[in-house]
């Protein structure tokens, strides 16, 4: 049996264990019916406007950094796993790789994109 | 004797299906089923445990004596929190989203479980020895994010939205740190199997050769977990309770013993990655392995309890520019120092 096998396995019954305890709350637990319960939990007072609107931009500024990153951490694992037997060449390469990405954080921390505002 | 006794049982528990003629797939299915309801007991008893031992920490640094009523020395406190929350209804709000409303908390416990598949316990006890096991606790680290993310905007409630952006935010942030600084170690063994971590460790441990590299890496995984001084997600006095504002009873049980599980994971990921995992140090061996890891594991657990009541939670833009402005430059820096130092080495011939 391969380990990947064991791993679907795994997240079967992880799933089955977290859907079971709310199931199993669902089914014990007592209900009471009261209008006031089931508003949302904010100030006490009727909830003024609507959740899902437009959000502020710094978010999505440091969500672009972190994919750019994280995309880098993928070419970066190959890399540090092979590095003992790869050479002098690869590891250059890879340090002007990384120049390249290191010289971008430099440019997005000079625009101001990891300040927050 | 007590160093063996898990894989004995194992080893007894196949060789009995074994002469009960079960054809080796299911002998292997019947193992490993075995081994995740010892995981899963395992996290749920541990889980609960730290939640006293977070208050009985707490307790004793404020110079009181936390919980003591419920059992001896209130050692079925959280038990009783358990029994009382999942007798609790859970109220779903009228506005939310009731698909991603109960689905958060179901899901939750997913990454945790999956985790310690992964994780060697001691000596040849790990559930799934994977090939890229570094990766794969990674990988499922990071989907954390998405519940957390699932459960604050399907609550439909500005603080419960404020929470999840905010546990975006921060842990995209801290995970890059946290998965450049392992990749010093990466290099030095040249495998990402946890196993053969370890085995490079023999030796000497990674915390002396990646002082550095240990530090991001706990830094950045106390803000993985939400832990204070990096809690702003829950901030009480200023967002209520972050992502988990609307849950009641169960749902709420589940995120708390969720985040107690992902403590004890960073705990023992940096124990297996630099703390030498269940190597005895200085050949103490008559103390079983998996003890040792156990015991490894719950020093830094404290060390995590210690950092609550030790440092004020920081601000926002404090907790960004930490990450992005210090962190990711000092384990990139890490990298580029480590794969130099070796090239001294290898040239020094040592």
């Amino acid at each position: 049996m391969s380990d990947w096998a064991g791993v679907l396995i795994f997240l079967a019954v992880a799933v089955a264990f977290g859907a079971g305890g709310i199931v199993t709350s669902f089914i014990i637990h007592p209900r009471s019916i009261a209008n006031q319960k089931f508003e949302a939990y904010e100030c006490g007072v009727p909830t003024i406007g609507t959740t899902w609107v437009r959000f502020r931009t710094s978010y999505f500024l440091y969500a672009l950094m972190f994919v750019i990153f994280d995309v880098e951490t993928i070419y970066l694992f190959p890399w540090a796993i092979k590095y003992q037997s790869l050479g002098l060449f690869a590891f250059i390469e890879m340090m002007i790789f990384l120049f390249i990405l290191i010289v971008g954080l430099w440019y997005a921390w000079k625009e101001g994109a990891l300040e927050w505002k | 004797m007590l160093e063996n006794l898990f894989t004995n049982i194992a080893g007894l528990l196949r060789n009995l299906l074994d002469s009960a003629g079960v054809p080796p797939l299911w002998n292997d299915v019947t193992l490993l089923v075995v081994k995740l309801v010892a995981i899963l007991v395992f996290i749920l008893i541990n889980a609960l445990w730290l939640v006293l031992m977070e208050r009985k920490v707490a307790g004793y640094m404020q110079a009181r004596i936390g919980p003591n009523r419920v059992g001896p020395w209130g050692l079925l406190q959280t038990t009783c929190d358990i029994g009382k929350l999942i007798s609790k209804e859970i109220p779903i709000p009228k506005s939310a989203d009731k698909i991603l409303f109960l689905l958060a908390p179901a899901l939750v416990f997913v990454p945790p479980l999956m985790i310690f598949a992964a994780i060697p316990f001691g000596k040849d006890m790990v559930a799934l020895d994977l090939n890229i096991g570094l990766f794969y606790v990674f990988a499922l680290a990071s989907l954390t994010t998405i519940i957390f993310w699932m459960g604050g905007w399907g609550s439909n409630n500005k603080y419960s939205l404020l929470g999840s952006m905010r546990v975006v935010a921060q842990m995209v942030s801290y995970e890059l740190p946290m998965i450049l600084s392992v990749l010093g170690v990466i290099m030095l063994v040249g495998s990402m199997n946890l196993t053969e971590i370890i085995a490079a460790q023999q030796n000497m441990w990674f915390i002396v050769t990646q002082p550095i590299a240990f530090l991001i890496f706990f830094i950045a995984a106390v803000a993985e977990c939400n832990r204070t001084p990096f809690d702003l997600v829950e901030g009480e006095s200023e967002i209520i309770n972050g992502p988990y504002t609307e849950y009641g009873g169960m749902g709420f049980a589940m995120f708390f013993l969720a985040e107690y599980a992902s403590i004890m994971i960073i705990s023992a990921m940096a124990t297996t990655i630099f703390l030498g995992g269940w190597l005895a140090p200085f050949g103490l061996t008559f103390i079983p392995s998996w003890l040792w890891f156990f015991l490894k594991m719950y020093v830094l657990i404290f060390v995590v309890m210690w950092f609550r009541w030790t440092f004020p939670r920081i601000r926002v833009d404090q907790l960004m520019g930490f990450g992005w402005k210090i962190l990711v430059p000092l384990s990139l820096a890490n990298v580029f120092v480590t794969g130099i130092g070796m090239y001294i080495y290898r040239a020094i011939g040592w």
